[in-house]
């Protein structure tokens, strides 16, 4: 059987006595693309944090794939943007590379990183502000530039916290076709709090609310949410391919 | 002209100038990371709570530099810790350390038999009085601060930008916070005696203030940094020679007022661009 690239196993964690998450079991596999949903405070991104390595799990474990070395963690994130101060002095190029840091071998030269950092920007279509102080960047390109340091170590994961905040639909859209292709080559797991987008681009879908409830296929029903005690505000798009959910109101 | 000359001969100037440049270069490097990581208050909180060190310094007679070491670091951990660990809101964790340094100093100055002379020059400053072994100690300082950050640069870097994606790459983010830190706490007491304890702080902002209006590369900044503080303290050092009026607030003044012009002339010349540009396609 195939195993998974990253082991959940049982991972509990508190905050000041409180349950945050409580038995969280997860794979993931080389390929997979899972949509993580679930309301504000259930969770999600403290999950997150975990796996990355942020923050030290209070029970269980994590485990990895063996080829898949554990300190220079094969692993692109995008962390939510909230906490990002749009001011400081640093430029798009130097925000790429700073996501290579840790995968550096000796033999890997400043030039090459930066011609790394040059494609990936390419890539998605921003080269020409590799020069421009972050603060220059409107909100999709700025997400724009945080994938481009989240895919610079060419990961074998690709971990996004909520990327779809602070930018506008057009951008959301282009975001997750991108995604689409990315996952040709590493498997996905994306945060969101707009599981009407998101739907009709993962596979399969995990449900988090203090416990993780995991449903094989994108396909999601108000009454799945409700057993998995799940209140989520659903927002559509309309140039968007869609399932439209019903707006459901559930206190769990 | 000549008795302007003739300074560069007198030794005292000489190692004024020394220090000059050994501030600049530490305040200009430091200083661009407090500024871009936006943590003013905390420094300002460092530097006077090593008052207190220097009062402790004259009450038992040792090195009042040593004393103010010994409490600037106490001091930059203690905030840290005071906001990790216990939770106390960051900016009434400063306020604490800040005011109970300079209580602390205030009472010990005030125990300490006899006249305190040189009590002004820590507060104020009097780069014009360096002796040499504290020129030897800058220098050392300041080649460690320069190994520390050309080694680790990025992290440093990283760091400041983003602690969440760092952590996350497996950077050590705690040694590094707690390293630049000392460095930094180390970095102003030394430069106490250029400035003073009241207007070290403008060293290490007013010069990144000016920088980051030409600017937004944190490297450039560095540089840029260095080269405004230097040019402020050295036309302050010549101002508060000929004027007679005390060096630090010379220094400080004239750093401030090359932020003003720069500030003031930058949007002429954008504009000025702009027009040149707009008439260009027609």
């Amino acid at each position: 059987m195939e195993k998974p690239l990253i082991h959940v196993n049982r991972v509990s964690f508190a905050w000041e006595k409180e349950w945050v998450l409580e038995e969280i079991d997860l794979k993931i596999f080389e390929r997979d693309f899972i949509g993580m949903i679930g309301p504000n405070g259930g969770g999600k991104s403290t999950l997150i944090r975990i796996i990355m390595g942020i923050l030290p799990p209070g029970s269980g474990k994590i485990y990895f794939r063996e080829d898949l070395p554990r300190l220079k963690r094969p692993i692109g994130y995008l962390p939510q943007v909230r906490h990002i101060d749009r001011q400081f002095p640093i430029t798009v190029s130097d925000v790429v590379r700073s996501g290579s840091l840790m995968r550096q071998t000796p033999f890997t030269s400043a030039a090459e990183e930066k011609e790394a950092a040059l494609q990936w920007l390419e890539e998605m279509g921003i080269a020409f502000l590799h020069r421009k102080a972050i603060g220059e960047l409107s909100g999709g390109q700025m997400q724009r530039v945080f994938l481009c340091r989240a895919l610079i170590s060419e990961p074998r994961l690709l971990i996004l916290d909520e990327p779809d905040t602070f930018v506008d639909n057009r951008f959301e859209g282009e975001l997750f076709e991108k995604l689409r292709e990315l996952n040709e080559k590493m498997a996905i797991l994306l945060v969101s709090h707009d599981v009407g987008t998101i739907t009709s681009y993962v596979r399969t879908i995990a449900c988090v609310n203090r416990r993780l409830h995991y449903h094989a296929s994108p396909v999601i029903t108000p009454e799945d949410l409700k057993a998995y005690n799940c209140p989520i505000e659903v927002l559509t798009h309309g140039d968007i391919p869609h399932r439209v959910l019903e707006k459901h109101n559930h206190h769990g | 002209m000549d008795e302007f000359l003739q300074l560069f001969t007198f030794a005292f100037f000489k190692k004024a100038l020394l220090a000059a440049l050994f501030t600049s270069i530490s305040a200009g490097i430091t200083g661009t990371y407090i500024v871009a990581r936006r943590i003013v208050f905390i420094s300002g909180g460092i530097t006077h709570a090593s008052f207190g060190g220097i009062g402790l310094a004259f009450l038992l007679g040792f090195n009042p530099l040593a004393g103010a070491a010994l409490f600037a670091v106490f001091t930059a951990f203690g905030i840290q810790f005071f906001s990790d660990k216990i939770q106390i809101r960051e900016d009434s964790s400063i306020a604490i350390w800040w005011s109970l340094g300079m209580a602390l100093g205030v009472i010990f100055v005030f125990l300490t038999p006899g006249y305190t002379p040189n009590l002004m020059s820590y507060l104020f400053g009097n780069i014009l009085t360096v002796r040499t072994g504290e020129l030897w100690a800058m220098l050392v300082l300041l080649l460690l601060l320069a190994a520390f950050f050309i080694r680790w640069f990025r992290e440093i870097l990283y760091i400041a930008f983003d602690e969440e994606f760092a952590r996350a790459s497996g950077i050590p983010v705690r040694f590094f916070n707690y390293g630049v830190m000392t460095l930094i706490a180390l970095v102003m007491v030394m430069n106490i005696r250029a400035v003073g304890i009241i207007l070290i702080l403008s060293l290490m902002t007013v010069p990144q203030a000016t920088a980051n209006l030409f600017t937004r590369d944190f490297r450039k900044m560095m540089f840029l940094s260095v080269a405004f503080a230097f040019g402020g303290t050295f036309t302050g050092l010549i101002i508060s020679y000929f004027l007679n009026i005390p060096s630090g607030p010379a220094i400080i003044f004239t750093l401030i007022l090359v932020f003003g012009l720069c500030k003031l002339y930058l949007p002429c010349s954008s504009l000025r661009k702009e027009l040149r540009t707009q008439r260009k396609p027609m």
